[in-house]
């Protein structure tokens, strides 16, 4: 799991723990063996999961992702949808963008912070030189930033206890997506090819032969950078 | 024969692993030479990790001895020492099996829930070591209860536990009819009896920091209602909780042996000496690999002797063996990861000189390998008492 889920799931238990009466759900699109990572969110406190997982979704790009997890969302109308601001792999920061889209709601990304009141999100929104307050009515789209929380860990009683909660695989075909929107077939873009990036012919390489401290000094001073 | 690994202990290992990161070395090195884990102890218990093995009708997850002893393996496996609370997993077996249900709903609930401390467990004594039935501790009846009078030594944890389950004898050794009758088991509430006056605790410092002591009972009031069992039985009582501490000790050498073997192959690969990784030497590399094929030995005799705990069958040399090849394999290992290390091992930053001390322990407790030695002799193989 994303360590920006682990902060959404955090956010999320934590307005339950507030609010009381509320149902934490936990949303993905992925093989089966993704429900091993959903499980995790589930011991550390979520209600339920819901998985996606078809042949017919491999290989989807944002589009086919957000046509698939869109159905999903618009079959569970929650008040409060909550995604980590990034994936570990792919970095991409857009999906929740994507997603609000598809559902025509506001979103609001980079939260440091995050209260419910009165129908809306009050979000502290991180940015480069400070932060922006937002308010958005629900139901709405919250990215939140890793700075939002210190996540918690599952507890052994949260492991052995998210076995019994329910976990859903459903296909694309309960969910009414048709094949031509996911996988493949519902993508916009194709990758061609992946490279590393190209080396940059500048660089030097300090090895530590005993010597090392002195260049590098020599170095920076060269560079007027000390 | 089945070797899978039930997908319940990986994520029991995620689990345990995700708690011990935020316990790394460092945190370890400042408590040296003598302060207590308390965050740590902490983090364990308020997570459940350490009422494992209580029963769900007492406020426990139930789990199974061998999951109990993943917990402690992986505690070990990650750098971080187990010996600081692990008997807070199994001291409370005994209340489990031989306890009244008075006593056991009144103390496992507390226990699971982490608000009652039962780590501390007074058997041994400064004459009578392993030879157990000669302890000298006395139990004497009194009105409502017992005075216990005596010593106790080697009492680890007991500054940092509210129960102590102890060892006293409640009829003299010339007066009954096998040496093994006449003790009993006894529940003391510590924080009554050291606001009494009744209880001295003195801390001994040691190699490692492992929070032991010595105790001095002088007429420490014990009621009734916590005699454990039936009086005189105690000494089997103690016995029958061996196996799974047996198990349990046998995890936690097999997580340490991990922790070096993992540590020592990373830096042999890395260090690089007369231009290549010293790795590449047999003489760095065969006892690291020899270190890892006797800690997988010993990890299938915990296995099996964990499984056969499960079963009900008997499993008195299965256990023993699990924990005498798991404290000499991790002492292995131990060794290899020094060498390997050279110097940096002895340097304290690389954790390798800690877990080398923690892991010596093993083979003299809690319970001595050459008693184990004579164990399997003696009562497996049949050869006369070698002691």
């Amino acid at each position: 799991m994303n360590q920006g889920d682990t902060n959404a799931i955090e956010a999320a238990l934590r307005l339950k723990e507030a609010a009381g009466d509320c149902e934490v759900v936990l949303v993905s699109m992925g093989p089966d063996d993704a429900i091993n990572s959903l499980r995790k969110g589930l011991a550390m406190g979520a209600d339920r999961a819901t998985l996606v997982s078809d042949t017919g979704a491999a290989g989807s790009d944002i589009v086919g992702t957000t046509n698939v997890l869109a159905a999903v969302l618009t079959h569970e109308t929650p008040d409060l949808i909550l995604f980590g601001q990034q994936s570990a792999d792919s970095d991409g920061a857009v999906l929740w963008a994507a997603v609000a889209d598809r559902l025509r709601q506001p979103v609001i990304s980079q939260a440091t912070s995050l209260d419910l009141s009165e129908g809306k999100a009050t979000v502290k929104r991180q940015t480069e030189y400070g932060y922006d307050v937002i308010e958005a009515p629900l139901p709405c789209v919250i990215a939140v930033s890793d700075g939002i929380n210190e996540p918690r860990y599952p507890s052994l009683k949260g492991i052995m206890g998210a076995k019994k909660k329910p976990q859903a695989i459903v296909t694309l075909e309960s969910l009414g997506v048709g094949a031509e929107q996911a996988g493949t077939a519902g993508s916009r873009t194709e990758v061609k090819s992946l490279n590393d990036p190209p080396a940059r012919g500048d660089s030097q390489l300090i090895e530590g032969d005993g010597e090392a401290a002195a260049r590098v000094l020599a170095f920076l001073n060269e560079k007027k950078l000390t | 024969m089945d070797f899978t690994i039930p997908e319940e202990l990986d994520e029991i290992r995620a689990g345990v692993r995700e708690l011990c990161d935020r316990f790394p070395g460092e945190y370890w090195r400042e408590l040296e030479p003598d302060r207590y884990p308390e965050e740590f102890v902490k983090a364990l218990t308020n997570d459940g990790w350490l009422s494992a093995l209580i029963p769900e009708e007492y406020g426990g997850p139930g789990l199974t001895i061998t999951a109990a002893s993943v917990i402690m393996e992986e505690i070990n496996a990650s750098g971080c020492n187990s010996g600081a609370c692990h008997a807070q997993m199994y001291t409370m077996g005994t209340i489990l099996r031989h306890g009244s249900d008075e006593q056991k709903e009144r103390l496992l609930p507390k226990i699971a829930a982490g608000e009652l401390r039962l780590q501390a467990f007074g058997v041994t004594e400064p004459t009578a070591g392993s030879d157990t039935t000669q302890i000298q501790t006395t139990a004497t009846p009194t009105d409502g209860g017992y005075l216990i009078q005596g010593q106790k030594i080697w009492t680890s944890r007991a500054l940092h536990s509210d129960l102590m389950l102890l060892l006293a004898r409640t009829t003299p050794a010339d007066q009954v009819e096998k040496k093994t009758l006449g003790l009993s088991t006894f529940i003391v509430d510590m924080k009554q009896a050291l606001e009494a006056g009744n209880m001295t605790i003195r801390p001994i410092k040691t190699l490692m920091n492992h929070a032991t002591t010595e105790i001095f009972l002088d007429d420490v009031f014990v009621p009734t209602e916590n005699l454990v069992g039936d009086e005189g039985k105690g000494f089997r009582y103690i016995l029958d909780g061996m196996n799974a501490e047996r198990v349990l000790i046998a995890a936690e050498c097999i997580g340490d042996g991990t922790w070096f073997i993992d540590k020592a192959a990373a830096y042999a690969s890395e260090r690089e000496v007369f231009g290549r990784p010293i790795g590449a030497n047999q003489g760095i590399q065969f006892p690291i690999a020899e270190a890892h094929t006797a800690i997988e030995a010993a990890n299938l005799m915990r296995y099996k002797a964990a499984w056969l705990f499960e079963q009900g069958l008997p499993c008195g040399a299965e256990a023993n063996m699990a924990k005498y090849l798991g404290a000499e394999a991790s002492w292995q290992a131990a060794n290899a990861c020094l060498d390997t290390h050279g110097g940096f091992g002895f340097a304290e930053e690389y954790d390798v000189e800690r877990k080398f001390r923690e892991t010596r322990l093993y083979k003299v407790a809690p319970v001595s390998n050459n008693l184990i030695l004579a164990y399997v002799g003696q009562h497996v193989l049949g050869m006369p008492r070698s002691y």
